[in-house]
């Protein structure tokens, strides 16, 4: 059977027995996950279970934390992303990544999207790109008359908007966010989840976070992840996020999600 | 409080005064140690500004106000009538000397009116006073004159002044100045700069951003803390054995073809920089190295995370914002080379040269050199000299902190 077009696959990140490993001890066990295009996958679970470790596993940000490695699959648009011959450099672009505190370049607001541009050796028309990577943030209404502002005269929530601008200014396929939120007061952190609607017509997200609400009003599908006896990381229940936080399977999941602990 | 406390099983004593009063006593020790720092660098300059200014007694040979031509002082006397002035009062083997050692065509007339008063006015110090007696006890002096130097003048010098800075070396205190160990510092130092800034800031980028977390890398870290400390003759020892002997060719310009008439072996400025290089080298090393941990880690993943590569955030986000701290952790390692005297007296600095170091290869003094040489002199008024001489190197390494605190101003940011 042909292989079918990259865009026609459904799922965009496909993980096999995955495992990761900070030096000898394993923090991420046995995990098997689809992350479907054009949808917001959430992962939440209690404090330490290794959704971040996860997280970063997909642009292989883990690899510039000394030690790591992985064991398992990731196959991303049905390639290994592990494989030797993938660069490194080359995925970050393509699976771009918006942190827990903001943390824009100190350069000006025009520069911090247009450098990613220019290293990637964009030719074309910077402010055209600027202003559509801005206006995609929908951040553009609200620094267009001041692009040569420092990024961090922006509030926080401007500022995490200004990252997300930045991620999407090279073009990727998948925007990761690990607790984007997390630092942001409630108006901010509505706007960054009204941003995420909008988003996911274009990008495919997946999302960590600690909020509750949070995973239940964005999301589409939730992973839910938790401790297991060795101390390492495993997903104990993937599904459409309603059925999650209305009738979850696993009795775990559903004391996480009602709040009996964690 | 008399009220019972709570638990009576878990009663406190109230300590706060007993607390209080510890804490105060601290406070006072540390007020007093910083007491004491300061007075003794009052006292440092207190000494140094009273052998810099004081009266001298000197006497002349010659008068100088004799030499006036039509109601001219001699000192704004133009070139030509100084050349008289010198043809005339000399004889005329000596002016043919001088005249071959540095043709007078050639000569400026500042150098030319040195002459004349090394050669014909001769002027010569009696003795020399202190700023402090000269300010309290003015008229004690002028009677010692009277009495001891009947044909002395009495006046109130400044021993640091424009014509200190701008004359070279002489064994005559009166016309003695530091240009040729004020050049002598600055072509060492440049060199210093130009090997130690790029290899230091390298290292440092390698060690902080490429080693990796292993035995060897540790070890070398290791080496670079205990190398900061090594004492600077230690250096002057490796210094001699490798830029002046073994590297000799390199260092005294052989192999360039351009060996300076003056110097005969790799004793030379280049050695000199290279050197204090090997000196500052650690100190840079660990000072940019601070200056790059500095740099948040989340602008790093930043970085990354747009798919930059190492290079690309090494060289647009960690650099740029880790150079304040390098320039000044550089500039304050460049001090200290600029103050050395040990290592350059063993890879053989010159004590008395009297021309002005003119490339890589020219033989050289520096001006710690300059003053320990007029310190250890038996006349005081090279002490008088010594002290001034100080004083200008304080103002050098003064002006250098005070660009390390004007760059670090204006490059640092906010993260």
């Amino acid at each position: 059977m042909a292989q079918p077009p990259l865009t026609d696959i459904k799922y965009v990140f496909t993980t096999k027995n995955l495992g990761i490993y900070y030096g000898k001890f394993k923090a991420i066990s046995d995990v098997n996950l689809n992350i479907e295009r054009n949808k917001i996958t959430a992962i939440i679970g209690p404090s330490g279970c290794g959704k971040s470790t996860l997280l970063r596993a997909f642009n292989r940000m883990n690899e510039l934390y000394p030690d790591t490695h992985i064991e398992g699959e990731i196959q991303f648009l049905g390639q290994n992303l592990y494989d030797p011959q993938v660069d490194a450099v080359e995925v970050r672009q393509r699976i771009g990544m918006v942190f827990q505190r903001p943390n824009p370049f100190p350069k000006s607001i025009y520069d911090n999207i247009a450098w990613g541009a220019r290293i990637h050796g964009y030719k074309g028309k910077m402010d055209e790109l600027v202003e559509f990577s801005l206006r995609q943030a929908a951040l553009w209404d609200e620094v267009k008359d001041k692009l040569h502002q420092s990024g961090l005269s922006l509030s926080g929530g401007q500022q995490q908007r200004l990252c997300i601008a930045r991620a999407i200014s090279v073009r990727p396929e998948v925007i990761l966010m690990d607790e984007p939120a997390s630092a942001l007061d409630p108006i901010a952190t509505l706007k960054i989840e009204e941003l995420m609607q909008e988003l996911k017509k274009d990008y495919t997200i997946i999302i960590v976070t600690h909020n509750m609400q949070q995973a239940a009003r964005v999301s589409d599908y939730t992973a839910m992840m938790m401790i297991n006896d060795q101390r390492a990381g495993c997903m104990i229940e993937y599904d459409h996020t309603q059925r999650i936080f209305t009738n979850p399977q696993d009795k775990r999941t559903e004391d996480y999600v009602t709040g009996r602990f964690g | 409080m008399t009220e019972q406390p709570l638990n009576p099983q878990f009663s406190f004593t109230d300590n706060t005064a007993a607390r209080n009063r510890v804490g105060g006593l601290w406070q006072v020790v540390f007020r007093a140690s910083t007491v004491v720092g300061i007075l003794a660098l009052v006292l440092l300059l207190l000494n140094i500004v009273n052998q810099s200014f004081g009266y001298v007694a000197y006497e002349a040979n010659v008068d100088p106000a004799s030499l006036a031509v039509n109601g001219v002082a001699l000192a704004d006397l133009p070139k030509e009538e100084l050349i008289k002035v010198l043809q005339s009062k000399i004889s005329k083997a000596s002016f043919t000397k001088l005249d071959k050692d540095g043709p007078f065509a050639k000569r400026s007339s500042d150098e030319v009116l040195g002459l004349v008063y090394e050669r014909v006015v001769e002027f010569e110090v009696q003795e020399t006073w202190l700023f402090w007696d000269s300010l309290t006890n003015k008229a004690g002096i002028e009677a010692q004159v009277k009495k001891e130097f009947p044909k002395a003048k009495l006046t109130f010098e400044s021993w640091i002044n424009p014509g200190f800075i701008t004359r070279p070396q002489s064994s005559n205190p009166v016309i003695a100045g530091i240009r040729t160990a004020l050049l002598g510092s600055l072509w060492t130092i440049l060199f210093t700069i130009m090997v130690a800034f790029p290899l230091g800031v390298g290292a440092a980028i390698y060690l902080e951003e490429y080693a990796l977390d292993n035995w060897l890398n540790r070890l070398i870290q290791t080496n670079i803390n205990n190398l900061a400390g090594v004492p600077s003759i230690v250096y002057g020892i490796l210094g001699l054995a490798i830029f002046v002997r073994g590297l000799e060719p390199l260092t005294s310009g052989a192999i360039f073809g351009t060996v300076d008439p003056t110097t005969a072996n790799g004793r030379t400025v280049l050695s000199a920089g290279f050197t204090l290089a090997l000196l500052v080298l650690p100190i840079i090393i660990i000072n940019a190295q601070e200056a790059i941990r500095a740099v948040p880690q989340s602008l790093r993943k930043a970085s990354y995370g747009i798919g930059a590569t190492k290079w690309q955030t090494v060289w647009s986000h960690v650099l740029p914002n880790a150079m304040p701290g390098i320039l000044t952790g550089t500039i304050l390692a460049i001090s200290r080379a600029i103050g050395e005297t040990a290592p350059l007296v063993v890879i053989g600095a010159s004590t008395f040269i009297t021309f002005d170091p003119s490339s890589p290869f020219s033989k050289f003094t520096t001006l710690p050199i300059q003053i320990y040489q007029w310190t250890s002199r038996p006349q005081a008024e090279f002490r008088n000299l010594a002290a001034a001489a100080i004083l200008v190197l304080l103002m050098l390494l003064l002006s250098l902190n005070a660009v390390a605190i004007v760059l670090r101003n204006r490059l640092s940011r906010k993260y």
